[in-house]
């Protein structure tokens, strides 16, 4: 999506409604010399502004020394550059452990979404012509009008009881409010796969164990990066569930802890700042190597 | 049984269901491969729902004894001057957010497919701020709206920007709307590209040859064959604001007093305060509206596709 834009429709008119000229040849390609929407491209620059002041504002605050981030000014550089505040919220809010815990709950979430999804999928696609597949399939459609503040507490209640008032937990609740639209995800891909590649396995005395594992789970390979990555973002960088699931502060996830130690960051603000850009960066990270499934991902989402 | 008739059942997926008595056995391992999911389910989303809405017939407090008090909940619901007001936050920060961030989202879009330079790393840029957490970001702007705002309003004169947003009961949800959409335009800008690049260039040039002006091609030919992409951003965008929380919780976690309390703060908080049962009613009510709005929207928008 990124690297190889298809023919680009012209839009008539840029953001700023400047009414560019309308009549346009088709191109393949953006940017080529000649044709460039100069106006939309100059007020897209002054937008990313709104984008990058907070991101850099983190950059920068984060690099102060306390004495000059006391004063609360947000544009000043930092002089002299100070790399002490990471060493300090690293310390304050134990990073190691909640980096560890955050990660513990996002992988688990990840592998969970994309397999139980896949299997359930699979299962349902294949016998889509029984009552039970089906309904099943809607059932589990069912989640997706159902907020989770709606059953938060009961929730909380019920995980408590049975001792999953932890990560694991936390893990669980992500895949399970994720079923419905991963799923959905998984079949309309499903069906999309010709059903003589498996006969033809089959053929080959493979049970049906071996056609999923063998053949239908690589072949869903691509929906299961766009599955994969959004169980990301979503697992990382959630607030809700883990800080009313998790009932030990000590387990908590990074985006909690940001919340536990406001009052400790007080004016600090060089240390919040630092501790603020330690829970972004994976994240950011991620997104740096996966931004082209992002995009192209959520394009057939949106589609199917 | 299992391994021979796997042929034939897996065609029989294909077709509708064919009423014959011989129909063959499933395999023990597809039941396998749903259970999972569907237990999960279960256990995990119905069990505390059915719950929950027992629980909204009683006064429990969370925890201890409870006696059945009836529709009594429901009643106080609609009385207390606390759930009216978090309901009509939510609803005007969902509304208010919902046309902010499809409009800016849009024009982004429309933008972004047009023939602009940098067209990659600005697509990147303007992606970047969905990987980042709600609640993070929110601290970061609480930052900027306390520290930073409030000085560029004393220079410029302003009265309103003056003091922080944050403590003023009358602005502060716009502080909340500005930071969701901060954090939720990239979705539905993606959405929006994902439409655009569909559209054939031929239909513009089509429209060019009748000497359609620009603002005629994006009213004629752009927004009517967007249009069901509008349809799934306003209603994906609907069913997360109306949940708002962690950006709240981020910004003025309710305040100033309980100017920005949403729905969900509330319900969230029914253990805090030992109402349980109440706001157990409340959860259902608002399950019970999310529903109607999607709904009403789907009608309305149906009706629109149509045109």
């Amino acid at each position: 999506m990124t690297t190889t834009t298809p023919t680009q429709p012209t839009t008539p008119t840029g953001p700023s409604g400047t009414g560019a000229p309308a009549p346009r040849t088709k191109r393949r390609g953006t940017g080529i010399a000649g044709a460039t929407n100069w106006p939309a491209t100059i007020v897209l620059l002054v937008c990313t502004l709104s984008v990058l002041i907070p991101l850099l504002v983190t950059v920068n605050m984060a690099l102060k020394t306390g004495s000059q981030a006391v004063d609360g000014n947000a544009f000043s550089l930092p002089d002299p550059v100070s790399f002490q505040s990471f060493a300090d919220a690293w310390e304050l809010t134990n990073f190691p452990r909640g980096f560890a815990v955050s990660a513990f709950v996002t992988i688990l979430a990840v592998t969970g979404e994309i397999v139980i999804s896949a299997m359930a999928a699979y299962a349902i696609v294949r016998n889509w012509d029984r009552r039970l597949f089906r309904w099943s399939f809607f059932y589990l459609l069912a989640a997706m009008f159902i907020p989770f503040p709606v059953v938060a507490l009961p929730q909380v209640r019920l995980t408590g009881l049975v001792g999953l008032d932890n990560p694991l937990g936390v893990a669980i609740l992500h895949i399970v409010f994720a079923l419905a639209f991963n799923t959905m995800l998984f079949t309309a891909f499903m069906r999309s796969i010709p059903l003589e590649l498996e006969e033809s396995m089959r053929v080959d005395g493979a049970t049906t164990w071996m056609v999923f594992w063998r053949l239908i789970f690589p072949l869903l390979r691509p929906m299961a990066a766009t599955v994969g990555i959004f169980a990301f973002l979503l697992s990382w960088n959630d607030f809700m569930m883990p800080s009313l699931i998790i009932s030990n502060p000590e387990l908590q996830t990074i985006p909690v802890l940001q919340n536990m130690f406001q009052t400790q960051f007080s004016n600090n603000y060089n240390v919040a700042f630092a501790s603020y850009l330690m829970a972004m960066t994976p994240a950011i990270v991620v997104f740096l190597f996966t931004q082209r499934f992002v995009v192209s991902g959520l394009t057939q989402g949106a589609v199917k | 049984m299992s391994t021979t008739t796997s042929s034939p059942q897996g065609r029989g997926t294909r077709s509708r269901p064919v009423p014959t008595s011989t129909k063959p056995k499933v395999e023990p391992l597809y039941y396998l491969f749903l259970f999972p999911a569907v237990v999960l389910f279960t256990l995990a989303v119905s069990l505390p729902a059915v719950l929950g809405f027992f629980y909204s017939f009683t006064n429990s407090i969370g925890f201890g004894d409870w006696e059945f008090v009836g529709l009594r909940n429901f009643i106080a619901l609609f009385q207390d001057p606390g759930t009216v007001s978090a309901y009509s936050f939510t609803l005007l920060f969902a509304l208010t957010t919902v046309i902010v961030v499809n409009a800016v989202a849009f024009l982004l879009a429309l933008g972004l497919t047009s023939r602009i330079r940098f067209q990659t790393a600005l697509r990147a840029v303007f992606v970047m701020p969905m990987v980042i957490s709600g609640i993070i970001i929110a601290f970061v702007f609480q930052f900027l709206f306390n520290n930073t705002l409030p000085g560029i309003g004393q220079a410029l004169g302003i009265d309103a920007l003056s003091s922080s947003i944050l403590v003023n009961e009358d602005l502060a949800w716009l502080a909340i709307v500005f930071v969701t959409a901060w954090n939720t335009i990239p979705t539905t800008m993606l959405i929006y590209i994902a439409g655009l690049v569909t559209i054939p260039a031929e239909v513009y040039e089509a429209g060019a040859i009748d000497g359609a002006t620009g603002v005629q091609q994006l009213w004629r030919i752009t927004l009517p064959l967007v249009s069901g992409y509008i349809v799934i951003n306003t209603i994906l965008g609907f069913k997360n604001y109306l949940n708002a929380y962690d950006i709240i919780v981020g910004l003025t976690d309710g305040g100033p007093g309980t100017a920005t309390r949403s729905v969900a703060m509330a319900i969230i908080d029914g253990f805090e305060y030992g109402d349980y049962g109440f706001q157990m009613a409340n959860a259902f009510v608002f399950f019970v509206i999310s529903i109607i709005i999607a709904v009403v929207q789907l009608r309305i928008t149906r009706g629109r596709a149509a045109f």
